[in-house]
């Protein structure tokens, strides 16, 4: 037996033993979704006991070094570990900004010691990072960041506005854009800052999005006081982090998954509420043929991340290219969400809109419309294409 | 981003150069200029023989190559990069995969010749308009040992001039596949002039006897010998498509960085750029739908018929896309015969409908999910 075989045979073993019955099924509701964090309030003590039992492996985070609270495991073990995970159908431990987001912008800009010290926490579910990036004035043009930090000697002093900060008023921490270098050029002048959420002077205020509650926030900073040492990397150089961060393909690829796996039930929906015509087929030629049109697109999309998986897998990089798939998957999901509600008729219309719970038809359609705007507009996207791929001349 | 085996890089680079500088564009607008009623160069058809390229789905019992679908779409992508003419989908892959379904002993007798390029063999089965293979009128009756062969075939791709036929007719509610020599008194071709100044025919057969032993499979068979034949021609029918595509979409991308008005290049217009980008995106998309749909049938997966009719469906849209935006992106120069823009534009609408277009895929994909 190779050693990935042995690794395969002691992992499935070892979930066997270790995962709770409880934890063995599809996520269903928002709350089985494990984010940690101080204010943490755990859904069950099997939640709580999954959670302890991976951190405790480093499995949360398994590719991460062990110095960092991480498993310390390739790329291969990794996979297999999320198979054996998949077989038995087991919930992920713990999601997190801090795992998607700051802890590959650490292990890549930050130091020694601000690996250890922000890291483990993240691993063990400890501390819950929320990013703040988009700004009022500030949206495709991320790199205009008003929000300033004033060197004060041993500590920035910290004012301005970030919004659309997702669990602003849930999380601890928070990684930012800031510009503390006024007379530097747009891109150089800004330093990617960490601090506590709960410094003086940081407020939030949640964000009533056109398809109902959401976890955007407004986040105000007033004089927040932020020590020297938590710049990440040097300053000034904030926005090579956040460009690092925002192409980072492997959040990017599995986030498309996330967003394109969602089956919002378009085949049963249309069959159900409008039936059939004597020859079998939709009785809605119209509609028919739009759904035949998404079919094939899902079709393709489904096997171009298949393609961009291995290719990723294979150790390649995606670099704009993660534009390309972003794209294609948010743009197929609010054609899917849109032809939802107009295969469900008026009954994808009807209930009191604080009904709009989770998983309603229509609060899926409107909260499908932020998906070409959010982590990057479509427009944004094909520029990217335009410049990077296509080399076609650009302004700028 | 699709991952090759050193074996399928090969075979694409050197389909590729081959191509260029053997088979490029200005060889078929020599073959229409000149009206070689042929359709293609009988000596390059010979030489994509000699480079293996005509047995890749042929076992090696019949002088083939057994390569599969995904290295035969990687050789077909090229030709449709340089619109090469050569009867390659009517015998390398439809007539090639019909006997190999067949697994008969004309297997035997034609598929060495299929491979060394010493024969044209084409599929005789589209009667209307539209591609329709579940409303064939032709009809094979039974008489004695044998049969009566009825058939009126129209845009038989290859069909003139060609070695033998494969005619798609109807005994009772069974398909039969008839290997027909055309030179028999009863067979008239007509040769069919169409857009893409390729080869085909429109093909009258009145009361043609048959042996029994013309027969490429036995009754019972042969819808799905048919279906099979039909399934390998779609998938790597898209491969071509998608070469024009992807050729039409390149050289329009070059243009727009060169074309200078207002001052300056006008791929620096964002109204354009957009245009272009999204077509790259749905190109690569439909590169890996296709690509999937061949694996899928090398490897004999249950998704190999759905996701060829996907592909074939896709990359219609896709390529029909990146023609038109090719000749208005390239603007009065674009409507000239000069510029090859056109004559892609052609080869592209052809491909659409040969084996089936958009609608016709999309309808048996619905079909088959209960709507």
């Amino acid at each position: 037996m190779t050693t990935l075989e042995e690794f395969r045979m002691e992992t499935r073993a070892w979930l066997e033993d270790n995962c709770p019955q409880e934890m063995r099924k599809p996520v269903t509701v928002e709350e089985d979704i494990c984010w940690g964090g101080r204010n943490w309030t755990f859904k069950s003590p099997a939640q709580k006991q999954w959670l302890e039992r991976m951190a405790e492996r480093g499995w949360t985070v398994p590719s991460w070094p062990k110095e960092y609270g991480g498993g310390g495991l390739s790329g291969d073990e990794v996979k297999i570990l999320k198979e054996e995970m998949t077989r038995i159908n087991a919930m992920s431990p713990l999601e997190s900004f801090g795992i998607w987001m700051l802890g590959p912008a650490l292990l890549e800009y930050g130091s020694h010691e601000q690996k250890l010290e922000h890291l483990p926490k993240i691993a063990r579910g400890e501390i819950r990072w929320c990013q703040g990036y988009s700004e009022p004035g500030s949206g495709s043009d991320l790199a205009s960041v008003q929000t300033k930090g004033v060197d004060m000697g041993d500590h920035f002093l910290v004012s301005g506005q970030k919004i659309w900060t997702s669990y602003a008023d849930k999380a601890d921490w928070i990684f930012a854009l800031v510009r503390t270098e006024p007379d530097a050029k747009k891109h150089k002048g800004i330093s990617f800052l960490l601090f506590d959420m709960t410094s003086e002077g940081v407020s939030t205020k949640p964000i009533r999005l056109i398809s109902g509650s959401s976890p955007f926030c407004e986040t105000f900073f007033d004089e927040v006081k932020v020590p020297m040492e938590n710049v990440v990397d040097e300053r000034g150089n904030g926005w090579t982090i956040a460009k690092y961060l925002l192409t980072h393909e492997r959040e990017m690829v599995s986030n498309l998954d996330a967003i394109f796996g969602g089956s919002a039930g378009l085949y049963e929906t249309a069959a159900e509420s409008i039936g059939l015509d004597e020859t079998g087929r939709l009785d809605d030629p119209l509609l028919r043929s739009d759904i035949g049109d998404f079919l094939v697109d899902e079709m393709a999309l489904t096997a171009h991340l298949a393609t961009a998986r291995d290719f990723h897998r294979a150790g390649n990089q995606l670099g704009a290219r993660s534009a390309e798939l972003k794209y294609l998957g948010t743009e197929l999901n609010k054609r899917r969400q849109s032809l939802v509600v107009q295969a469900g008729g008026l009954e994808a219309l009807s209930g009191p809109e604080e009904n709009y719970g989770i998983g309603s038809q229509s609060a899926s359609w409107l909260r499908s419309k932020g998906n070409s705007i959010e982590g990057g507009t479509s427009e944004i996207m094909l520029s990217i294409i335009s410049k990077a791929v296509l080399r076609l001349p650009s302004l700028g | 981003m699709e991952l090759f085996s050193s074996e399928e890089t090969l075979l694409k680079d050197s389909a590729a150069g081959f191509m260029s500088e053997h088979a490029p564009v200005h060889a078929l607008r020599d073959i229409r200029d000149q009206k070689e009623a042929l359709g293609f160069n009988q000596e390059l058809h010979k030489t994509l023989a000699d480079m293996g390229w005509f047995g890749m789905l042929l076992p090696e019992e019949a002088g083939g190559y057994d390569f599969g679908h995904r290295s035969a779409g990687l050789v077909a992508e090229e030709m449709g990069r340089n619109l090469t003419a050569s009867p390659f989908l009517s015998t390398a892959v439809l007539s090639a995969i019909a006997l190999r379904q067949a697994n008969g002993e004309h297997l035997s007798e034609w598929g060495p010749k299929i491979a060394s390029g010493d024969a044209v063999i084409a599929l005789a089965i589209d009667e209307g308009a539209k591609h329709n293979p579940s409303r064939i009128k032709a009809t094979a009756e039974p008489d004695g040992n044998g049969f009566v062969l009825n058939a009126r075939k129209r845009a038989v791709f290859d069909g003139y001039n060609a070695d033998r036929l494969i005619v798609v007719a109807k005994t009772g509610a069974e398909t039969g596949l008839f290997l027909v020599d055309p030179s028999a008194a009863e067979v008239e071709i007509e040769r069919n002039a169409m857009l893409d100044s390729r080869n085909a025919a429109n093909i009258q057969i009145t009361n043609l006897h048959l042996d029994g032993k013309d027969l490429l499979c036995p009754l019972e068979d042969g819808a799905a010998v048919l279906e099979a034949t039909l399934r390998s021609g779609r998938a790597i029918a898209a491969s071509e498509q998608l070469g024009v595509a992807r050729e039409v979409a390149e050289r329009t991308t070059a243009y727009l960085g060169e074309r200078k008005q207002f001052g300056v290049p006008i791929g620096m217009f964002q109204a354009l750029q957009h245009r272009l980008a999204d077509l790259y995106c749905q190109i690569e998309q439909t590169a890996s739908l296709i690509s999937a749909a061949q694996r899928a049938i090398d490897t004999t997966s249950d998704s190999a018929d759905e996701l060829t009719r996907a592909a074939k469906a896709k990359v219609a849209k896709v390529s029909r896309t990146a023609t038109e935006e090719a000749v208005q992106m390239h603007g009065g120069i674009g409507m000239t015969d000069e510029v090859d823009v056109g004559l892609f534009m052609k080869r592209d609408r052809v491909l659409t409908e040969m084996l089936g277009d958009s609608a016709h895929h999309v309808d048996a994909l619905l079909k088959k999910r209960g709507l």
